[in-house]
C-alpha cells in the first residue's frame, strides 16, 4: 500500500510529496485500518479556476437599495463599493439604485429627498481612508431613507489584502440589518473541476474569486464536506483505485486517511461538534453508515440494514441523520437518531415518487434539500420536516448534490447546460437561481461552507 | 422488487449447485485451454510457450466483465461459465487475489450509484466464494458512476459501464 501511494504521487507532476508517510495501523475492535498522513505541498496548479456568475429571476419583492462609492476608495488597489452592490445583487433580494452624480459620504451630507426621488429605501455610504503604515481606516453607515436614520454601522481598519474580505463584511452587515438573516457573502465554497483526466477539488470565495486547490489528482475526487469550524475538508479519492475518506486541514495541507477500510469508504459528513464524520462503508458488508472520531478512531455502527444505507446528514442539534435509504425497495430518504444502536428504526420521510436521494438538513434543521427524479428529470426540492409538505425548486434535467448556504436561504447544486458540469444556486423560495461556471472544464460536487467562527 | 432479485440470485446459485456436485470437474470439461488445477499460472500449449491463463485471450480467465441490467445487481446466466472460472483458479492458486471494481452508469446520485456499484461488485464476490473461492482472497469496491468505460449519454455507453470488472492484484 505505502508503495503503491508514493508511486501513484509521483506520476501527478505538479504535487512534490515531501518525506515523512507514517503508517499506523489501528485496531478497532475487530475492524483495522491504516492511516496514513502525508504532507503534500502543491507546486503549481493549471486548474485555478475563477467562477463566473450569472443570475437569473429575482425576488418579487427586492429591497431598493443605493450603493455609493466610498470616500477614497478609488485610490485603493481594491475598491470596496462594486463588491458590496454585487454580494446584495447576487442574493437576489436587492434591487441596486444607481446613484449618478450624489456622492454623499457622511450622514450630514444626505439629502433624503434626492434617494426617495431615485426610488431607494436603503442608502450605503462611508469612506475608506489610508493611514500612515498602509492600513485602511473603513466606515460605512446603512441609512433608512424613509425614516431618514442610521439602520447599521460598520467600522474596521484592515490591511490591504483583506479589503475584498472586508467588503463582504460590509454586505453581510447591510444583508443582516435589512432581511432579519444572517448574510453568508464571506463564506466559502468546495468543488471539484474536471479537466480531461485531471480533477481538482478547489475552495473560493462565495462569489467565487480566490479559487485555491485543495488538492489535484488524475483520480476522481468526490463528496467534499466541511468542518463545522471550517478549518478541514474531508473528501473521498480514487487515488488508491478505490474510495477512501481523507481529512485535510486546509491551512497546512497536511491530510490523513479516517476511513481507508476494507472495501469501499465515502460519504462523509461532519457531526455539528467537529468531533465524529458519519462515513458509508462496505466493510460489514453492503453499503452501511457508521460514525467514526475526527481522527479514524473508533469506529461505531450506525444503520443495520440489508438495503443500502447513505449519504447521511446530521441534524443541527446532532440528535439526527437523515439518509439515503432503499431498505424499502427503492431509494428515498429516512431519519434516525444516532444513539440507540441496533434497535434504533428508522423513519420514513419521502413518500412521493420512487427516488429521493442526497437529503441535507437545513441549518434550522425545519427542512430539507434533496434530490428528486420526477420522470427522467433529477431535480432539487426541499421537504418541511414536520409538514412533510415537498416543493421542488428547480426543473432542470440533471440536478445533483445539494448544499444548503449556512443561512439556509440558498441551495447550491451542480448540474448540466449544453452538456457541460456547472453549479447553479436556487433560493430556498425558489424564485432566483445562479449560475457559477469555470472558463474551462466540469464543475461538480459543491459544499458551501460555514459562517466564519466570530472572533 | 428487492426479494424478486434476491429470489432470482439464490436460484441462480442453487442452479449451480444442483448441476455441479463438483465444481472443479465440470469447470475442467467446460473451459476452453484453462488447466485450472495447475498451482503455476502456465498453460501449456504444443511446444509453444506458457501462456498466463489470466491473459491469454483464448481462456475464459482473460475475459473480466460482467454486465448488469438498468437498477439490477442480478449476476446473469450468461457469466456463470465466467464466475465458476475465475473461482476456479483462486481456488487453485490460493496466494492469488482478486479485485471485484464495481460500476453503474451515470444517472443519479454520485454516493448512491456507489453504493449500486458496491452491491454488483459483493454480487460477483458471493457468487464467486459459493464456488470454492476464499472471501479473504476477494476485495469487492466500488467506483460508481466515477470511471465510466463510455463516455456517451446514451443507452448503449450506460450498458456498457453497469458493469463489475475482475483484477487480480498484481496485474
Amino acid at each position: 500500500m505505502t508503495e503503491y501511494n508514493s508511486k501513484a504521487l509521483k506520476s501527478f507532476s505538479s504535487i512534490k510529496v515531501i518525506i515523512a508517510m507514517h503508517a499506523m495501523h489501528i485496531r478497532l475492535g475487530g475492524f483495522s485500518g491504516y492511516a496514513f498522513v502525508l504532507l503534500l505541498w502543491l507546486v503549481s496548479s493549471p486548474l485555478h479556476a475563477t467562477l463566473n456568475i450569472e443570475i437569473f429571476g429575482g425576488g418579487a419583492t427586492q429591497i431598493p437599495i443605493a450603493i455609493v462609492p466610498l470616500a477614497g476608495e478609488e485610490k485603493l488597489k481594491q475598491s470596496l463599493s462594486p463588491v458590496v452592490s454585487a454580494d446584495l445583487h447576487r442574493s437576489g433580494l436587492f434591487r441596486l439604485v444607481e446613484p449618478g452624480a450624489l456622492a454623499p459620504h457622511d450622514p450630514t451630507e444626505v439629502i433624503y429627498s434626492d434617494w426617495t426621488g431615485r426610488g431607494a429605501s436603503a442608502l450605503a455610504i462611508g469612506s475608506a481612508t489610508t493611514l500612515p503604515g498602509g492600513l485602511v481606516a473603513l466606515r460605512v453607515m446603512l441609512l433608512d431613507v424613509a425614516k431618514q436614520s442610521q439602520l447599521g454601522v460598520y467600522t474596521e481598519t484592515v490591511p490591504p489584502e483583506q479589503l475584498r474580505a472586508a467588503a463582504h463584511r460590509i454586505a453581510d452587515m447591510i444583508y443582516e440589518k435589512l432581511t432579519g438573516d444572517v448574510g453568508v457573502f464571506s463564506t466559502r465554497i468546495a468543488y471539484v473541476v474536471k479537466q480531461g483526466k485531471k480533477y481538482s477539488l478547489q475552495v473560493a470565495d462565495a462569489d467565487g474569486f480566490n479559487a485555491q486547490p485543495v488538492i489535484e489528482y488524475t483520480e476522481p475526487i468526490i463528496s467534499p464536506a466541511w468542518s463545522p469550524d471550517g478549518t478541514q475538508l474531508a473528501y473521498v479519492s480514487f487515488e488508491n483505485k478505490k474510495p477512501v475518506v481523507y481529512v485535510q486541514t486546509l491551512a497546512t495541507q497536511a491530510r490523513k486517511a479516517v476511513a481507508n477500510f476494507r472495501g469501499s469508504n465515502s460519504a462523509p459528513e461532519w457531526s455539528p461538534d467537529g468531533k465524529k464524520l458519519a462515513v458509508v462503508l462496505s466493510l460489514a458488508g453492503g453499503s452501511q453508515i457508521f460514525l467514526v472520531n475526527a481522527d479514524g478512531s473508533g469506529l461505531q455502527r450506525l444503520t443495520q440494514s440489508s438495503g443500502i444505507d447513505t449519504e447521511p446528514s446530521f441534524s443541527p442539534d446532532g440528535r439526527y441523520i437523515i439518509f439515503t435509504s432503499d431498505r424499502g425497495g427503492s431509494p428515498q430518504i429516512y431519519r434516525m437518531p444516532i444513539t440507540g444502536g441496533a434497535s434504533s428504526t428508522a423513519k420514513r420521510l419521502t413518500f412521493e415518487g420512487s427516488y429521493n436521494v442526497s437529503p441535507q438538513y437545513s441549518p434550522d434543521g425545519k427542512s430539507f434539500a434533496f434530490i428528486h427524479r420526477n420522470g427522467d428529470r433529477f431535480n432539487v426540492a426541499i421537504q418541511d420536516v414536520s409538514t412533510r409538505q415537498m416543493r421542488a425548486l428547480t426543473d432542470s434535467r440533471f440536478d445533483e448534490s445539494p448544499s444548503v448556504a449556512p443561512n439556509g436561504r440558498m441551495i447550491l447544486y451542480a448540474t448540466e447546460v449544453r452538456g457541460r458540469g456547472i453549479l447553479s444556486a436556487v433560493s430556498s423560495d425558489g424564485r432566483t437561481r445562479q449560475q457559477l461556471s469555470t472558463q474551462e472544464g466540469d464543475i461538480r460536487e459543491p459544499a458551501w461552507g460555514p459562517l466564519p467562527t466570530k472572533q | 422488487m428487492k426479494k424478486v432479485l434476491g429470489v432470482l440470485l439464490i436460484g441462480l446459485l442453487s442452479a449451480c449447485a444442483s448441476q455441479t456436485p463438483q465444481p472443479s470437474a465440470e469447470v475442467e470439461d467446460k473451459s476452453v485451454g484453462a488447466q485450472p488445477t495447475q498451482p503455476s499460472t502456465s498453460a501449456t500449449t504444443e511446444g509453444g510457450p506458457t501462456l498466463n491463463p489470466l491473459t491469454d485471450p483464448k481462456n475464459i480467465l482473460s475475459k473480466r466483465s460482467v454486465y448488469f441490467d438498468y437498477d439490477s445487481y442480478v449476476v446473469k446466466e450468461d457469466y456463470r461459465q465466467l464466475v465458476l472460472a475465475h473461482a476456479q483458479y483462486l481456488r487453485s492458486n490460493p496466494s492469488a487475489k482478486a479485485i471485484m471494481q464495481g460500476n453503474t452508469d451515470e444517472r443519479g446520485s454520485r454516493e448512491y450509484n456507489l453504493a449500486l456499484g458496491q452491491r454488483r461488485a459483493d454480487a460477483v464476490k458471493y457468487a464467486m466464494t459459493l464456488s470454492g473461492a476464499k472471501e479473504a482472497q476477494i476485495e469487492s469496491v466500488s467506483l460508481g458512476e466515477e470511471k465510466p468505460r463510455a463516455t456517451e449519454h446514451d443507452e448503449a455507453s450506460w450498458a456498457e459501464n453497469r458493469r463489475v470488472d475482475i483484477r487480480y492484484k498484481g496485474e
